[in-house]
């Protein structure tokens, strides 16, 4: 086992790792395989997140997660009533116009589907959320291509004005009470919406200005006809790329997804390439790519490949049945796959202490 | 370093440009200090030197800027960033990073400076500003002073050629604007850097300036010698202001200049005794005792007693963080107290509903922006009247008796800092509270705007009312005060009438108390008054 001085290991590693997981996630239904991915990013973030501010969102994140899974069984039972199965209750059925009916009688069946679902999609926000509690945010910035330098301000000013908001929302709203104004519901909300939009707006106008007076974003001048150029390469390389991985990911469809991928990642690369080309910048004390690295990539990209490659073994296992309905089982082989994810918790550096 | 050459500058919708045909040179390795009443352009005129105003702000811009030979009609803002480092008025909002280390890294990082490079000129920067200690801290930890110095440092490391400042050590307390200026002038005393600084407490920097560009409003500029612009300019600090009474010429810039002078003035002076009674209070309106203020494991406040009598000026005083703020809103009842009483006319405010807690203690708060959200000045007034219970009317009345003559149909954002205070002091006096706190609200004000707000503080004390304030101001505080209350930690350190606490003090005693100490002298029109009863000699 490595051990290092703690540092903070390279936001991308973190970022490939979540991703790899969050692409198991798409290939299973079986709740528990979702709940053990959940506990792999889950245990992981707990060893390795550092007590930075942006290290405390992943709680938000599992939140979020919670909600989306409540939301999609809501809408089964809201619009799903179909007759046959296991019915649990029934409710009184509404019917609107035409076919479309609300309530009625709800089913195991249905109601495990939309589970099954919710509880996929969930997986793969908090794998994202496990990726932003590990890594700063503000330093994967710092990989950003030059040519999507827009964007970049963009980000960065979202990302810092968005903490502060939350701090203007607590003064604005002390502040109403010295007027006697209502500090919570409807009335109360253009009271406070209003002075802290006004400070949003200045403080991103205030930080946007800051950065341009310190050279962000210097380049060369560019011709209209090269620009154009730029931007149409990285659009179109991204929706290439979005298009491709839609074919990948999704295993049924006839989507030309691997040469549509790889299309896309060179021309959205040519543009980055041509784009990045005008913009000179140096990295302070950059992240470095070491073995730890190297490691934490390969067990993340090591569990999602070996869940794609063990999927034909007991493949039924992965999307567990609902009809006829049948308790979800796990085969060992997709256990195993999954619990590579995990070690990080151990070869990653322990994140250094942030000074207070 | 920096030449303008015919500059005039038009917004859209101005009905006349902030500046018109301006010619100005300012040499390499100059103390620049702009100075000018609020709203006459100080900003503008910062942004001019390196592009931003008309390049990020609009408007339109005739005529030439250069510096160090680039115009900046030519080049974009960030094409400056090698030769002109800019720090706004507040640190925080123009952080781009977290930790202080890549703070400074950030700005040689866009210029492309090679690695090895950077390591070394961020070592020297952490020397050069005296902030090595603070490397890995998170810049939100940083208190006021050191957020300003790791901001200077910050466009430091790309080695401009110019530093240009909005107000450095105008939200700082005393001793830590002292250290923000040391760094200020080590910078150009060793290295030569050009600084343009604009401050409105001109107390602090006048005597370190090399020049002074004074905006008169009227859209020219006005370019000379420190003492040559002061002596003649509508806003001047108190030392010239003294000077100007007594008859000096050149106005004294500095302490040390004034008292090498004053000695004449000092012994006709002691002959004669300030007209400034003590003062006795009738009865006591506010009382709090042992208040504690706790946030998490902090305790912000440490067991405080006040007691303000009726029409008394009360001045908190002390270090950023020392508790102020925190005591003012524990007073109001609308901020966390964790132990403590506080009395108002026999009512505790804490226990009563906000509406009916205003009606008795009045707080206006460190941002008085906070406290508006209507689109109108009008708007705002009768929304205040609605809130107070009072006779339609009551805070237009008010506002028209502290700043006359504000247009009911202007947007309160659209404001001066001056006029915003007293549309929300207006607002809180609606209500009619016997007592009334503020934080810090000489923030932004001009000399004449302070003068004009000390009338009306003690106007409003004639009427009865028990003010406290919090500040760091220390020659408001000599013209208003009539006792002063120093804390640090969340302690009280010291209690007592102004001049007992101001004089020896060698952080809050204003400039008159130190050019005649040791008598106890601490504003010009006290001066002023007693040479006038002194009559003809």
């Amino acid at each position: 086992m490595p051990v290092s001085a703690p540092r903070a290991l390279h936001p991308g590693a973190w970022w490939v790792w979540a991703l790899s997981l969050a692409v198991a996630a798409t290939r299973t239904t079986n709740p528990l395989l979702l709940g053990l991915i959940i506990a792999v990013a889950g245990f992981v973030v707990a060893s390795r997140r550092s007590d930075a501010p942006w290290a405390l969102a992943f709680r938000l994140y599992m939140y979020v997660g919670a909600v989306i899974v409540a939301s999609r069984v809501l809408f089964r039972i809201l619009f799903g009533g179909v007759d046959g199965g296991h019915v649990l209750f029934t409710l009184p059925r509404i019917a609107l116009f035409g076919s479309i009916t609300l309530l009625g009688p709800a089913s195991a069946e249905n109601l495990l589907g939309g589970f099954y679902d919710g509880l996929q999609l969930a997986t793969m926000v908090i794998c994202v959320g496990a990726a932003n509690a590990l890594a700063n945010p503000k330093r994967l910035l710092k990989a950003v291509p030059g040519a999507l330098y827009e964007v970049g301000t963009a980000i960065t000013v979202a990302l810092s004005v968005a903490p502060q908001l939350v701090e203007s929302v607590q003064r604005v709203r002390r502040a109403r009470r010295l007027r006697a104004g209502r500090a919570r519901g409807l009335r109360a909300i253009k009271g406070i919406v209003v002075p802290v939009l006004e400070d949003a707006m200045n403080r991103s106008l205030h930080l946007a200005a800051a950065m341009d007076a310190r050279g962000y974003g210097r380049r060369e001048y560019l011709s209209p006809r090269l620009r154009l150029l730029i931007a149409f390469c990285v659009l179109g390389g991204l929706v290439g790329i979005s298009v491709g991985i839609y074919g990948v990911l999704d295993g049924t469809s006839n989507w030309p997804g691997v040469p549509m991928l790889a299309a896309g990642v060179v021309v959205a690369g040519a543009g980055f390439v041509l784009g990045g080309r005008r913009i000179q910048r140096s990295v302070y004390r950059p992240d470095p790519w070491r073995w730890p690295e190297t490691l934490v990539v390969a067990s993340g990209v090591g569990a999602c490949a070996l869940l794609f490659g063990t999927a034909r073994v007991d493949a039924a296992n992965l999307y567990p049945s609902l009809n006829p309905l049948r308790w979800p089982e796990v085969s060992p082989w997709h256990a195993v796959s999954l619990l590579t994810g995990v070690l990080p918790a151990w070869l990653a550096p322990r994140p250094p202490e942030v000074a207070r | 370093m920096i030449e303008f050459s015919q500059v005039t500058v038009t917004y859209p919708d101005a009905p006349r440009p902030v500046f018109s045909g301006v010619d100005l040179l300012v040499e390499e390795g100059e103390l620049c200090l702009v100075t000018g009443r609020t709203g006459v352009g100080k900003s503008t005129f910062l942004g001019l030197i390196n592009g931003l105003v008309p390049h990020f702000t609009g408007g339109h811009l005739a005529g030439r800027v250069r510096v160090g030979g680039l115009s900046t009609s030519e080049h974009p803002p960030r094409e400056f960033a090698a030769v002109v480092g800019v720090v706004g008025q507040d640190p925080l909002a123009g952080f781009v990073t977290d930790t202080v280390e890549e703070e400074l890294a950030y700005g040689m990082e866009q210029l492309a400076v090679p690695p090895a490079v950077m390591r070394k000129r961020v070592e020297e920067t952490l020397d050069l500003m005296g902030i090595a200690e603070l490397r890995k801290r998170p810049l939100r930890t940083l208190s006021g002073g050191q957020q300003q110095r790791v901001a200077i440092g910050s466009v430091l490391t790309a080695h401009p050629r110019v530093l240009v400042l909005d107000e450095p050590t105008s939200a700082l307390d005393p001793v830590a604007a002292e250290d923000v200026l040391a760094a200020i002038t080590r910078l150009v005393h060793d290295l030569g850097i050009t600084v343009v600084v604009a401050e409105h407490r001109m107390e602090r920097v006048a005597q370190y300036a090399d020049r002074v560009l004074y905006l008169p409003g009227d859209g020219s500029v006005r370019s000379g010698p420190p003492a040559e612009i002061l002596a003649t300019s509508d806003i001047a600090p108190p030392i010239v202001e003294l000077g100007r009474l007594a008859g000096w010429s050149p106005p004294p810039l500095s302490v040390r200049d004034a008292r090498r002078v004053a000695g004449p003035l000092r012994e006709r002076l002691a002959l004669l005794s300030g007209v400034r009674a003590s003062f006795e209070s009738a009865g006591t309106t506010l009382e709090a005792r042992g208040v504690v203020v706790r946030y998490g494991e902090v305790l912000a406040v440490r067991g405080v007693d006040l007691r303000v009598g009726q029409g008394e000026i009360v001045v908190l005083m002390g270090r950023n963080g020392s508790g102020k703020s925190s005591f003012l809103w524990a007073l109001q009842g609308s901020g966390p107290m964790s132990v403590g009483a506080v009395d108002v006319g026999g009512t505790d405010p804490r226990s009563l509903k906000p509406r009916h807690a205003r009606r008795h203690v009045g707080l206006v708060p460190q941002t008085p922006g906070d406290l508006l959200y209507l689109d109108s000045v009008d708007a705002e007034c009768a929304q205040a009247d609605a809130e107070s219970g009072a006779a339609a009317g009551t805070a237009r009345a008010l506002l028209d008796r502290l700043v006359p003559g504000i247009g009911g149909e202007l947007h309160p954002g659209d404001l001066s800092e001056g006029q915003r205070l007293a549309l929300v002091l207006a607002v809180q006096l609606a209500a009619a509270p016997p007592v009334l706190l503020l934080d810090e609200p000489t923030r932004g004000l001009d000399y004449h705007a302070k003068r004009h707000f000390a009338e009306v503080l003690r106007e409003l004390a004639s009427q009865g009312k028990a003010i406290v304030l919090a500040t760091h101001d220390v020659e408001f505080v000599a013209t208003v005060a009539h006792r002063v209350v120093v804390m640090a930690e969340g302690e009280v350190v010291a209690d007592g009438p102004t001049k007992d606490v101001v004089v020896a003090s060698p952080a809050f005693a204003p400039q008159v108390a130190k050019v005649l100490a040791p008598q106890e002298w601490l504003t010009v029109d006290e001066v002023a008054d007693a040479l006038a009863s002194e009559g003809p000699a």
